[in-house]
Parts: structure tokens; sequence; C-alpha cells
């Protein structure tokens, strides 16, 4: 392949351009910067282009052509042409018929204001829309009370397994690790002050009150958020939804009940699962750090803890797992248009969930902690 | 056709096999210089396994096919990538890339594979976008905020952006009006007349089979019925041609 070369002849008041070589895009970017660089004299008149001894052409080689025709043209310079070989004639008139000025592009332009302006109407709406999802599926949960056999409770099983059961190693494992975690550290510090019997309530209280519960929920807001809403986002973009509708399937009450129903139901399940598995992560390192034997533990366990914070954990679960399930259907039925917008909603809908549980968290802790319990 | 004509494609003995389902047992055909190319058949015929074979999407299980001369069985990643920019394909529902603007889309392979400078580039990607017979707005739009006409042609316009000899379409009248549809048709054949392409589609609309194809083969029960063009299914007088064409007519 020869590469594109061009040669100007200056006259008095005319350019003589030659152009030769295969006029490809793999060499046409230095004809471009040469072409760019040259002025054309106020003097000069007219221009003659000749074409016979170009041996191929493309597209962008075309496009260079026209670009500085058009230059001439804008330059009131007289242009003409010769000796196109007429298969790269009938591609270049096709090409000048189709070259457009592009108008520029202007959807993108915000200022700072109208950023900061969309950006709160989008707050806003989103609140509204939220509010607006709440009370349809409080209506339609109203309905089913009244005619419990409209409940789904295949759906709810189903559920139950997908984001209870099958959530169980993870949301175990994990705890099992914090639990040892904590004994570890505090095994250290309690030794040296002699109160290695300590352990016992150490380990429980923080892991019944708040680490077992803390962290079922965001395994399961990663885990169960993300996956509502992908099923029901791809569910909207499948036309399901509408399908449902004409069907006279209301889309709520099929999908969304079950699944809170379903969370509610197994978040103080998994919740008390973690507490096992944190205590036994405890129990392990006294054991193995403080010479606690598993008895002794349990005995402590029995007289020293009360009960009163495992209810604490256990209470928080199902509104852990309702704005779980509520902002991961919520975030399912804003899916629209193109499949980028799934995986756009499914990362608000995990951020949003992981915050809210940690936010309801605290706000639970605040109002127990003034009750004095 | 005359007798300097140029095979472009050519397929010898493909058998595909998907587990035990054999679809093509021994099918032959050749696609020539400048055609428009049809690959027909029933729903399950195996057109589009066809034609995904030849985009190398799929390996046959036994047969060779050769593309713009080479034995695409056998190529290094190089000559793979050689043979990729000489070719565009339109995919059925457009295959637009949902996170690029439309400009962005035609310019892509553009920007990836040449050292043009940026202006260069945007003049070719809206050349091409007016080629098909878009409005120049829509360049700055989404796939999203496209109709699926509007897709297809976008579609065509990026499989064009590299100037290629050799354009594959699967199904490009499917799911437009019938107006629409011809005006596709028309397109193509102006864009083959222009560019010098050979053109390769699989479709069902039988419109666009007597309007658009220069010759064709119908797949039936593994093999090819027939190759040839209109004409030739008018002179054969095979019970399952008349199956065919009837089914679409009525």
């Amino acid at each position: 392949m020869s590469p594109a070369k061009i040669t100007i002849k200056k006259n008095d008041n005319s350019l003589h351009i030659t152009s030769s070589g295969d006029w490809f895009h793999q060499s046409i970017g230095t004809i471009y910067n040469q072409l760019k660089q040259f002025d054309i004299n106020p003097q000069t008149l007219s221009v003659t282009w000749d074409f016979s001894s170009m041996e191929k052409l493309d597209t962008s080689g075309i496009m260079v052509i026209i670009e500085f025709m058009r230059r001439f043209d804008a330059s009131r310079v007289t242009f003409t042409y010769v000796g196109m070989k007429p298969d790269h004639q009938r591609m270049f008139l096709f090409y000048r018929k189709n070259f457009i000025n592009a108008i520029p592009n202007t959807t993108n332009k915000n200022s700072i204001f109208q950023i900061i302006g969309k950006a709160f109407i989008n707050i806003s709406q989103g609140f509204i829309e939220f509010n607006h999802f709440i009370g349809i599926n409080a209506y339609q949960f109203w309905l089913s009370i009244l005619r419990p056999s409209l409940f789904r409770f295949k759906a709810i099983i189903k559920h139950l397994s997908s984001s209870g059961l099958q959530a169980l190693p993870i949301v175990g494992l994990t705890s099992f690790l914090v639990g040892l975690v904590i004994a570890y550290q505090s095994a250290e510090q309690l030794k040296q002050f002699g109160a290695s019997i300590f352990i016992v309530e150490m380990v429980s209280i923080s892991v019944f009150r708040e680490l077992a519960p803390m962290i079922s929920a965001i395994v399961v807001a990663g885990r169960s958020a993300s996956a509502y809403t992908a099923e029901i986002g791809i569910m909207k973009i499948t036309e399901e939804i509408d399908a449902m509708q004409t069907m006279g399937f209301e889309p709520h009450r099929f999908l969304v009940i079950p699944r809170i129903i379903a969370l509610m139901l197994a978040m103080p399940l998994i919740i008390f699962f973690a507490d096992m598995m944190g205590i036994f992560g405890g129990m392990l390192i006294a054991k193995g750090q403080l010479g606690l034997t598993f008895s002794e533990f349990i005995a402590r366990l029995h007289t020293e803890v009360p009960i009163k914070h495992i209810l604490i954990g256990l209470i928080k679960a199902p509104f852990f797992g309702l704005i779980i399930a509520l902002i991961g259907c919520f975030r399912g039925f804003q899916v629209t248009g193109s499949t980028d917008s799934i995986g756009k909603y499914t990362t608000i809908s995990v951020v949003n969930a992981s915050f809210w549980v940690i936010a309801i968290n605290a706000l639970i802790s605040v109002i127990l902690t003034e009750l004095g319990i | 056709m005359n007798a300097t004509t140029k095979s472009i494609v050519e397929f010898k003995d493909i058998v595909t096999q998907f587990g035990p389902n054999r679809v093509h047992d021994g099918v032959s055909f050749t696609i020539n210089q400048g055609e428009i190319y049809g690959l027909l058949g029933g729903s399950g015929a195996g057109k589009s396994t066809l034609l995904r074979q030849m985009i190398m999407l799929q390996e046959p299980a036994s047969g060779i096919i050769t593309v713009l001369g080479q034995k695409i069985n056998s190529l290094s990643p190089s000559q793979i990538e050689a043979l990729q920019l000489q070719w565009g394909v339109l995919f059925q529902f457009g295959a637009l890339f949902s996170s690029l603007s439309v400009l962005e889309n035609v310019s892509v392979t553009l920007k990836e594979y040449t050292k043009l400078p940026i202006e260069v580039i945007n003049d070719i990607a809206h050349a091409k976008i007016k080629m098909v017979g878009l409005p120049p707005h829509a360049a700055y739009l989404y796939p999203s905020e496209l109709s699926g006409g509007m897709k297809k042609r976008v579609g065509l316009a990026r499989a064009l952006a590299m100037d290629p000899k050799l354009l594959f379409l699967d199904e490009p009248t499917s799911g437009l009006d019938p107006a629409s549809a011809r005006a596709f048709d028309r397109l193509i054949i102006e864009l083959k007349y222009m560019l010098n392409l050979t053109v390769v589609m699989v479709t069902h609309d039988l419109d666009s089979i007597e309007y658009a194809l220069d010759r064709f083969i119908i797949l039936h029960d593994k093999k090819v019925l027939i190759e040839g063009t209109m004409d030739d299914v008018h002179n054969s007088q095979h019970q399952a041609l008349d199956t065919f064409f009837n089914k679409h007519k009525s």
C-alpha cells in the first residue's frame, strides 16, 4: 500500500494540487494536517485538483477532499477537479450529497444552577414516588388482609428460601469471623485486668445487640436488594409487568408483597442464626486464649446476660427486612428503557438499602437508650 | 453474471451440529462480488446460524468457509482482526452500545482502528448517519431514545463506518412497517451501488426477497433446496418451494 501524497504548486493566482497514492485512513491524517497548515492566499482565484494518479479512496479521503473544497468555496475560489476515476467519483458525489455541517450538540450543556435544580427535583420526585410506592403496597396489603387468599403463599415460600435460607452460609460465616475477632481483640485486654471471665458479656452483648443484626442486614441488603431490583427491572424491560397488568395480576401484589413478607419473616431467623454463629466464634477464642470451657461460657451466659439483649437485636429485624425489600423492589420498578439502567438502579438500590439499614439501626439504638432499655 | 465475477463468500459441505441435533448436513453455496444475497428458509432452518458462521461467532462441525479469499477456520488473531475490519454486521435489533450516543456508536471503530483527526472522524460519522436516512439531531441521542427502525439505521451506519466490502444483515426489515421496510430495501440497493458492497442478508420478508435480492438460497431439511434467482424458483416445481412461498403469501 502506497501512502497518500499531495503536492501543491502555486502559480500567480492559481493553485494546482495533485494527489497520488492510496487515500486511505492509514495515511490520510498527515494529508489533513498538511492541508490545514496551508492558507489560501487572497490573490488565489482558481484551484485545480488533479486526481488522476490517486489509486484508492475511502471515506476518510473523501471527507478531507470535501472539507477543503468547502474551504475553497468559502473564499470564493473557482474549484475544478480532473481525472477522478468513475468509481471514486460516484462515491465522492454520494458523500458530498450526504455531507453535513454537524449541528452542535446542545443536549448536554447545563449550568451549575441547572444541575443543582435538576438534582433537587429528582430527589423530591424520588421521595414522592417512593411514598406513592409505599401507598400502593399498603393498599394491596390491606386488600390481601381482607381476603387472605390473595396472598401469594407459594411466592412467599420461594423468596423465604432464596433470600433467607440461601443467605445463611455467608451470613453465618461473616458473623462467626466477627465474633472471633471481637473475642480475640478483647481477650488480651481483659487478661491484663484479670477480668477474663467478662469475655462472655463482652462478646455476647455486642454480638446480640449490634453486630449480628447489622452484619446480617448489610449482607442481606447486598444480596437481596440487588436481586430484587434486577429481577423486577428485567421484567419491566421485557414488558412482563405490563403483561401481568393486562391479565389482572396486580404487579405489586404479585411481586412486592411476597418479597416484603418473606424478608420480614426471614430477617429475625437470619439474625438469630448470626447470633449463634457469632457467639460460637467467641467461645472458640475464649477456650483457646483464656482457657474458658464451653460449659463455663454458656453457664455464665445464662446467669449474667439478660434475654433482652437478644430480643433487642431481633426486634430490629423486621424493620431491616421491610426497608431492604421496599427499596429493592422500588428501584426495580424505576428501571426503564435500556439495559444499562438495570446496572444503575441495582447499584443505587444496594447503596440505599445499606444506608437505610444503618440509619434505622442508629434510630432504634437512640430510642431504646432513651427509654432506658 | 459474467466470467470475471469473484467469489466473496464460499461455503463448502458445511455440517452443523447442536448436540444430537443436526442443523446443516452438507450445505454449499457461493456468494459473488456485488450481489445482494439472501439466506432464506423456514423458522429454525439455520439461516442465522449460517450468518453467524460467516462472521465467526460460531463454528461448523465440519466443512470449509472462505470469506474474502481467506479460509476462516485457520486464521491467526491478527488475520482475524484484519478480516473483521473488512466487513460490517447489522444485527436484528441493532445491538447498539446503550451507553454511547448515536454519534459515538458510529465512530467507535474509527476511533479504535484509525489515527484520523477527530474532526475527520466526526465528519465521517455525520455523513454515515445522514446516508442511512437519519436526521442530523439524531447524532446526539442515545439508543434508548430511538425507535426500532431508527436503531436499525444506526446499526447500519455503524456497520458501514469502516467502509466495509462486505455487509451482513440479520433480518433487516423485520419489525418495520411495509413502507419503511421498502425504504430500507431501497437504501441497501443504493448503498450497494454507491459503495461497491456485497450484501448478505437473512430475511423472511417476501417483498424484500423479490425486490432486493439478486440471488438466494433456500434452506430446507438440513440442505440447500435451491440456489438461484427468483426466476429459477418460478421455473422449479418443487413441493417444498410452494409451501415456503405460499406460507409467506397467505
